[in-house]
């Protein structure tokens, strides 16, 4: 039993830890993808730049969260997703919107939010150096054990953690009933299916793409505030969520955000089980096998520093098999 | 046809072309004027040595720049991977120019680590076997779980094996060596290795959405680089392996300025004759077909142009050429660490280059890469000065006091990259010296 705990505590909740922060990460792709039709790279760094807005905050207010027994962090979550919302419209009306007005190719604008990439991280070591900060300032993270009768190893769940899961289903259950429900959502939706359509019909094609850029700004500021609190911020954050964010949209179907959350969680999945020593799991057999079959000690899919290759290769998979995704994306 | 009446028009075309060459060279020779004139100012600011080194390292840069004319200027695809083609180049070289390690060869890590490879080889061969069962009449469902249960514990048994022979060959010669042939041989592997690395992700991506390929390439490089780094065995990771072995004399041997200028002479006959050969490639009816597939897809599918085949080969030989070019700017620099390789120098510094010396013109993309190269080095010094007055106003002003400023004044150059990418883009998108297309009435 104690193995099968272990495999929860390494597996189901790193996992899902990592498939949240890869799924809000990827609708924010997906949502840009669809309404604007460019991969957007400069993604990761607005998550990266969005943790930078909070711990600046956090660091400013240190005790702000005390009176609501909340991490200083969430409670500046909302002014940390206003102000990257406002850099990201900024970033859209400096940069993109002469381009798009030139009519240039999608692989121009992508070539642009390269430019961007770099614009964001440069500023951001400027600001932060390049160590690691905990988001957790004068304060303690908090850790739960949940003892399992029967078991001497506990489940283990830290305060972050339980903060992410619950955030995530609020964002999912909010993005779903704001693009069902809310009028500006259903033109959203609208112009992502043909937008000289949606155009024609009066919708303000304009007020749309700002929104989407005030969504994807407030998603990545999230994302990437539950992944520091739950580890810390770094600068170089961006670099190890590109890939698999990417990988997430596609595998999900580009332009379609529920496939962006079920391919987060899919790769998130995907990635905790590569990495993790297998052997572990078999040792409770170790004694009843035959004496010809040793069992290796390590038998994890992939090392840890190979991490990047696991969502890798779900691309190149989903590229050959698959290209329009599980759900099926708009455009190949 | 009659000679009489074609006359006067390709006299007109002639005239017209005469015309427009003329008025051209106006713009590339004061923009080369100046350009030279800048090199001239930094060799005698530098001194000779310092500006050889940097006029050899653009000139490794320069093959780099002409692989992504290519692939982005002829043919619009985006190659955001440079790094990782320029690390294999760089492997390439290393490995095949470094001593013999006498260590390994006379102890049995060389056949252990043979039989691991058998080993790879007919697991790949018994889980292909299996993946075609169904040809004989196994059903489909059965097949595909055969042949990934069967992937599955092949792999993990090669790994583990494999896990344990680098690991004794870590702790007993510490790597295995190189094998000691001339640098050459070596540099023309890595384009060849570059080129196979390119053709996979090619034959996967180029049928795509072109976004596709840019995410594919940005992961293929992580990956090259996260494997030469952590795979000691082969490349001493960290540890770094120098010296690399030069074609031409060492400086030990006749002084730095003389050596770096024999290998400065190197590289430029390289550039000369890959410029040759790619201005026959791009004026030949090859060249036209790629340009129109580049300009229409539709129109040239219609003609009846292999769209997919054409894409492949350009794609292809950008490749190789990052990787000749990475194997050259390795052995130059004469150490190879896996960390080296960054995607900010090897792949963004690069794409600067295309982008604003002009993409799809091959002197545009020279030009790009000696000026760009040298506002970047000369940039250094420039950014710490600048940071420090920055910092004695921040300190005054707000009490600002940042650590390491060093390391901060070189990340304001990233982010100078990062937004002469998008002027250039927005206010010069043909580059300084356009892509000159040829009209024929």
């Amino acid at each position: 039993m104690n193995e099968l705990i272990y495999f929860f505590n390494y597996v189901v909740i790193a996992g899902s830890v990592t498939g949240c922060i890869y799924a809000i990460g990827a609708v924010g792709v997906t949502l840009i993808y669809s309404i604007l039709r460019f991969a957007h790279f400069a993604h990761a760094d607005m998550m990266t730049l969005g943790t930078l807005a909070v711990l600046l905050l956090t660091l400013a207010f240190p005790h702000a969260g005390d009176p609501l027994g909340l991490p200083t962090a969430i409670v500046m979550l909302p002014v940390g997703m206003a102000i990257t919302s406002l850099i990201a419209v900024g970033i859209d009306r400096a940069f993109y919107q002469p381009l798009r007005n030139h009519g240039v190719k999608p692989i121009v604008m992508v070539i642009a939010s390269l430019g961007v990439t770099l614009m964001l991280q440069g500023l951001i070591r400027l600001f932060a150096g390049t160590g690691s900060q905990n988001l957790y300032v004068d304060a303690r993270k908090e850790i739960f054990r949940i003892d399992v009768p029967g078991v001497t190893r506990p489940i283990i769940l830290t305060e972050p953690q339980i903060i992410l899961f619950v955030i995530t289903i609020i964002a999912v259950v909010g993005l779903h009933l704001f693009l069902t429900r809310a009028r500006l959502g259903k033109a959203m939706r609208a112009m992502s299916d043909n937008p000289d359509l949606a155009r024609a019909s009066g919708i303000n094609t304009k007020l749309i793409i700002t929104l989407t850029w005030i969504i994807a700004g407030s998603l990545a500021t999230l994302a990437g505030t539950l992944l520091s609190l739950d580890v810390a911020f770094k600068p170089d954050l961006s670099f190890f969520l590109l890939l698999p964010i990417f990988a997430a949209a596609i595998v999900g179907g580009v332009g379609h955000p529920y496939g962006a959350i079920a391919g987060g969680f899919l790769v998130g999945f995907a990635e905790t089980l590569a990495v993790f020593n297998w052997s572990v799991l078999l040792r409770p057999l170790r004694d009843s096998l035959p004496t010809w079959l040793e069992l290796p000690t390590n038998l994890a899919l992939v090392g840890t520093e190979y991490k990047i290759v696991v969502p890798f290769f779900i691309l190149i998979a989903v590229l050959i098999w698959r290209p329009t995704g599980i759900f099926k994306g708009k455009v190949i | 046809m009659n000679p009489t009446s074609k006359t006067p028009i390709s006299n007109n075309s002639a005239s017209q072309h005469a015309a427009s060459r003329r008025a051209m060279p106006m713009r590339e020779l004061v923009l080369f004027g100046g350009l030279a004139i800048a090199v001239l100012a930094v060799f005698a600011t530098m001194g000779p040595a310092y500006s050889t080194r940097m006029l050899v390292e653009a000139s490794c840069y320069a093959i780099l720049a002409l692989g992504l004319t290519i692939q982005w200027g002829y043919a619009g695809q985006f190659n955001a991977g440079i790094m990782g083609f320029v690390a294999l180049g760089g492997f390439s070289a290393t490995f095949f120019s470094i001593p013999v390690n006498h260590e390994f060869w006379s102890s049995d890590l060389p056949g252990r680590l043979g039989w691991v490879l058998l080993a790879m080889i007919v697991v790949t061969a018994i889980v292909f076997g299996i993946s075609r069962l169904d040809r004989i009449g196994v059903p489909k469902l059965l097949r595909t779980t055969l042949a990934i249960v069967a992937g599955l514990v092949g792999y993990l048994v090669v790994i583990s094996w494999l896990r344990s022979v680098t690991g004794d060959i870590e702790s007993q010669v510490e790597f295995i060596g190189g094998l000691g042939l001339p640098v050459w041989l070596g540099w023309i592997v890595g384009g060849v290795l570059a080129g196979g690395v390119g053709y996979v992700i090619g034959h996967i991506c180029l049928g795509l959405r072109s976004d596709y390929l840019v995410i594919a390439t940005l992961g293929i490089a992580e990956i090259i680089k996260a494997f030469l780094k952590n795979s000691d065995w082969l490349t001493r990771g960290t540890a770094t392996i120098s010296p690399l072995p030069w074609p031409v004399p060492d400086p030990g041997e006749v002084g730095f300025l003389t050596a770096r200028a024999l290998y400065l002479s190197v590289t430029v006959v390289m550039i000369a004759v890959v410029f040759f050969l790619l201005h026959r490639a791009y004026h030949a009816p090859w060249g036209r077909m790629i340009r129109a597939i580049r300009d229409n897809e539709v129109s040239a599918a219609a003609m009846g142009k292999s769209i997919n085949r054409r894409r492949q080969e350009i794609f292809v030989f950008g490749c190789i050429l990052m990787g000749i070019g990475g194997a050259v700017l390795t052995s130059f620099n004469g150490l190879f660490d896996p960390q080296g390789y960054l995607p900010l120098n090897h792949t963004f510094l690069v794409l600067v280059m295309v982008i604003l010396g002009g993409p799809g013109n091959n002197l545009g993309t020279l030009f790009g890469a000696v000026l760009v190269y040298v506002i970047w080095i000369m940039s250094g010094p420039l950014a710490l000065a600048l940071m420090h007055a920055i910092t004695a106003l921040g300190g005054s002003w707000f009490d600002w006091q940042p650590g390491n400023l060093d390391s901060r004044a070189l990340q304001a150059r990233v982010f100078v990259i990062g937004l002469l990418i998008l002027l250039v883009l927005r206010f010069a998108p043909r580059g300084l010296i356009p892509e000159k297309v040829v009209h024929h009435d």
